[in-house]
């Protein structure tokens, strides 16, 4: 392979635009550090700075609007070989509009470096201000000038972590600074500070550039200068199958449904309620059915209703989505509340209600119980839960009681409390 | 129950695992999808929590080899395509709100041609919507995905098996296509616990690549007879490689409309629709006789099933379609439709989006919509459809 990082496809920049300069001095700093072309991978943003890829050996990704920041963390991250070098090109619009990749990947110490091409405005649509328009700078379409201080990315860069950070202007010879970051391990970021010829020298004749930058308070020096260390992915092998921390239940033979049952626990978070629907499913499972369960509860998982609706048949469960409960086992004022449709659609079955609670309309039959004052709040599901197996009969309670202790939840809860109740 | 023995591939080791007659577990979905795509060589997740994604991600955390906490969802699809240039093979887990932001980056990956696999959880929209409520609402979005009019493979699971079978599909699609594959799901389907046989799951391979290993210079965009470049990442020593999002010919270099540049933009949908069979996956339960299909596809499948068993007993007749490769329609979907004079459609959303990309907005008297949104449809509600045409 041809050891020149620029091909002789030429650079395409306007006459005067210091992105030749950053091109030329990239690659000059490149071979100060002794790297080859296919150790680089050099990604593009969007904007003037893009189209540079072409004019490039090495190997070149070119991505989206403010997005290649994020895109060059990926490929920093997925590198095995800490000898390549990733180098994002983006500009002061690329930096807007991805401000927080560049944050995110000082964050993280990515090993790569961040080359902000700063023309202090958008060349590629016509030049409006950008958030690093210096205040008082004109552009074409702020003929009065910026109206607000640019942002400082050298400042906010080094209060995310970045180990190296530098702000230079695009005059002479800037590849010892590039160098410098090139070859430092982790997160690198070089603000290489241009007027656009095209757009910002035309709106403000009278202004140089290194009197530009002095106005706008922005320093050209090393921001930050820290030891660091090379980042590395941490790559785990030999994980265990997540099928290997899933139980197999040991299944029985046992007496068959008629049809399918449908059971739905109404409580409040904190009761168990979810605890005790899996249980029954399990239970249920142990006693040779076919069981399924799913959860309701509101967003803030820690406060207010909880409900499950578990099913068990004897044939494969193909729907579940809710259709009028069998049974409701309905343990607090929440749960009622928000199981009080489903009460209201049940013709016949039974609802197993806290003593404490005002009956539903429902056709249903109403069996009252007081769950929680005999058990506390905390336990009601399982009261509920063991209530109902021996109300309905649905399978031995021997079978409720084997899958009661044999979860995690019996080293906490003794299962004898409810058995001796019911 | 016949005793078998599986080979699991679990990154370098090889374990064999016997599973001898019935070996019932309660289990969610979420965890079938997580362990086929380790199983199938996917070694990267990157993720933004997001309900009803949550499970996904947990499990990815544990199995992953690599397992990326990002940011934001464009960082995550930005942070996927930079690991897919290097080789890897990476996946997400998101539901609407967090696919809206990956929009354009699935776009450049896709332009990229980098292979990757997004899970898509639906949800109930539009907007925030309510994230516990589940939905079919995003095969809109799926279609409307990338500009232009290009087809984004999408396949979608219907069953628990699927759940094992159909992510390493899509995975080998994604690699084989060099393409993203969205693997489309639902609340429902994924957060909700079944008894399940695990010896009845079949054996998953890990996928399959083979990269260019030619001599004459790489040309990253130049495909084979199958339409599709041969890959070679950026960590490549022999060759340069180039990865563009813009209209670029060939070499990976941006051009502007030139008839090479645009050929290749062409060819990103020709590779999808000439290779589509060899990823085309559904359940046809066709009844000689039936005048009327019933098609279906996710999460109300199961309404379907039950529903067109409940018809059947009572000695009337319907066939059932329930799709799964659903981006983009394989002419074998028309086909089978074509044999029938009713056609019923069931999906859960406000007005048939699989209904309307297949058969457009048109008043059409012979193909009936199931449509609900906030809850199931229920298999009473398509066996309602189901008797306007009796």
């Amino acid at each position: 392979m041809n050891d020149m990082f620029i091909n002789n496809n030429g650079l395409p920049f306007c006459k005067g635009c210091s992105h030749t300069t950053i091109a030329k001095n990239t690659e000059k700093a490149l071979e100060k550090i002794g790297l080859k072309p296919l150790d680089v991978i050099l990604v593009t943003d969007i904007g003037c700075h893009g189209i540079i890829d072409k004019s490039f050996n090495t190997h070149t990704v070119h991505g989206l609007h403010g997005r290649s920041v994020a895109l060059g963390a990926g490929v920093s991250a997925g590198l095995r070989d800490a000898g390549k070098k990733v180098i994002v090109f983006l500009g002061d619009g690329g930096a807007t509009i991805g401000m927080q990749h560049i944050i995110d990947a000082a964050h993280n110490g990515f090993n790569m470096t961040v080359v902000i091409h700063n023309n202090m405005l958008y060349g590629m649509t016509g030049g409006q201000p950008s958030e690093y328009t210096p205040y008082g700078f004109k552009t074409p379409t702020k003929p009065g000038g910026s109206t607000k201080m640019s942002y400082d990315i050298c400042k906010i860069v080094a209060a995310a972590g970045a180990p190296y950070v530098r702000r230079i202007l695009a005059i002479g010879d800037i590849s010892g600074a590039l160098a410098e970051a090139f070859g430092r391990p982790g997160f690198s970021l070089v603000e290489v500070m241009e007027i656009c010829p095209s757009y910002g020298v035309k709106s403000n004749p009278e202004m140089k550039l290194a009197k530009v930058v002095e106005n706008s308070g922005l320093a050209t020096t090393v921001v930050a200068d820290n030891p660091a260390e090379a980042y590395r992915t941490n790559l785990r092998e030999g994980l265990p199958s997540l099928l290997d921390a899933v139980p197999v239940i040991p299944a029985q033979a046992g007496i068959p449904l008629q049809k399918e049952m449908r059971i739905m626990f109404c409580g409040s978070a904190g009761e168990g309620v979810q605890v005790a629907a899996e249980l029954l499913a399990v239970a249920g499972i142990r006693a040779g059915l076919e069981a399924t369960k799913k959860g309701s509860y509101p967003v803030t998982v820690g406060v207010g209703f909880s409900a499950a609706e578990v099913i068990l048949s004897s044939g494969e469960i193909n729907y579940t989505g809710t259709v009028t409960p069998d049974y409701m086992i309905v343990t607090s004022q929440e749960g009622l509340d928000y199981g009080r449709k489903a009460a209201g659609r049940m013709k016949a079955g039974k609802i197993f209600l806290d003593a404490s609670l005002e009956p539903p309309v429902t056709g249903a039959e109403i069996v009252s119980f007081p769950f929680r004052e005999k058990v506390t709040a905390r336990n009601a599901s399982f009261m509920g839960m063991f209530y109902f197996v021996n109300s309905s009969g649905v399978f031995p309670l021997d079978v409720m009681k084997e899958a009661f202790n044999a979860n995690k939840i019996a080293k906490k809860v003794d299962a004898g409390q409810f058995l001796e109740l019911l | 129950m016949k005793p078998f023995v599986a080979f699991v591939f679990n990154n370098d080791c090889l374990k064999i695992y016997k599973m001898k007659d019935k070996q019932t577990v309660f289990i969610d979905s979420s965890r079938l999808i997580t362990e086929s795509l380790v199983r199938a060589g996917a070694d990267v997740f990157i993720g933004y929590p997001i309900t009803p994604a949550n499970l996904l991600y947990a499990y990815s955390e544990r199995r992953f080899p690599t397992f990326f906490a990002a940011p934001d969802e464009i960082t995550t699809l930005q942070w996927m395509s930079g690991f897919a240039t290097t080789g890897h093979l990476p996946v997400t887990a998101t539901s609407f709100p967090g696919y809206a932001l990956m929009i354009e980056s699935i776009n450049m990956a896709y332009m990229m041609e980098l292979p990757m696999v997004i899970v898509l959880i639906q949800r109930l929209g539009p907007a925030t919507g309510t994230a516990t409520c589940g939905a079919q609402g995003d095969l809109n979005v799926i279609y409307g995905t990338l500009s232009g009019g290009f087809p984004l493979p999408c396949i979608a699971v219907s069953n628990m098996h699927d759940c094992w079978d159909l992510p390493p599909k899509a995975l080998q699609m994604a690699v084989d296509l060099r393409t993203p594959v969205v693997l489309l799901t639902s609340k429902e389907e994924v957060m909700t616990y079944k008894s399940f046989d695990l010896s009845l799951l079949n054996e998953i391979k890990p996928v399959t690549r083979t990269p260019y290993s030619g001599k004459s210079p790489y040309m990253p965009y130049a495909p084979m007879e199958n339409l599709v470049p041969e890959f070679l990442p950026v960590t490549e020593t022999g060759h340069q490689v180039r990865y563009t999002a813009s209209t670029h010919d060939k070499t990976g270099i941006i051009q502007n409309t030139t008839p090479d540049a645009l050929a290749n933009s062409t060819r990103l949908a020709r590779k999808i629709t000439t290779n589509l069979e060899n990823y085309l996956f559904d359940d046809y339960d066709r009844q000689e006789g039936a005048k009327t299909l019933l098609i279906t596809y996710g999460i109300t499948t199961q309404a379907a099933a039950d529903a067109v068993k409940a018809w059947r007993s009572e000695g009337k007749k319907a066939s059932l379609l329930v799709m799964k490769t659903l981006s983009p329609i394989a002419k074998r979907y028309f086909d089978i439709c074509k044999e029938y004079d009713n056609i019923v459609i069931a999906e859960e959303n406000l007005d048939g989006e699989l209904r309307r990309i297949m058969f457009g907005q048109g008043d059409q008297a012979r193909i009936t919509g199931v449509n609900k949104i906030g809850q199931m449809i229920e298999p009473g509600e398509i066996i309602k459809a189901l008797e306007s045409y009796e």
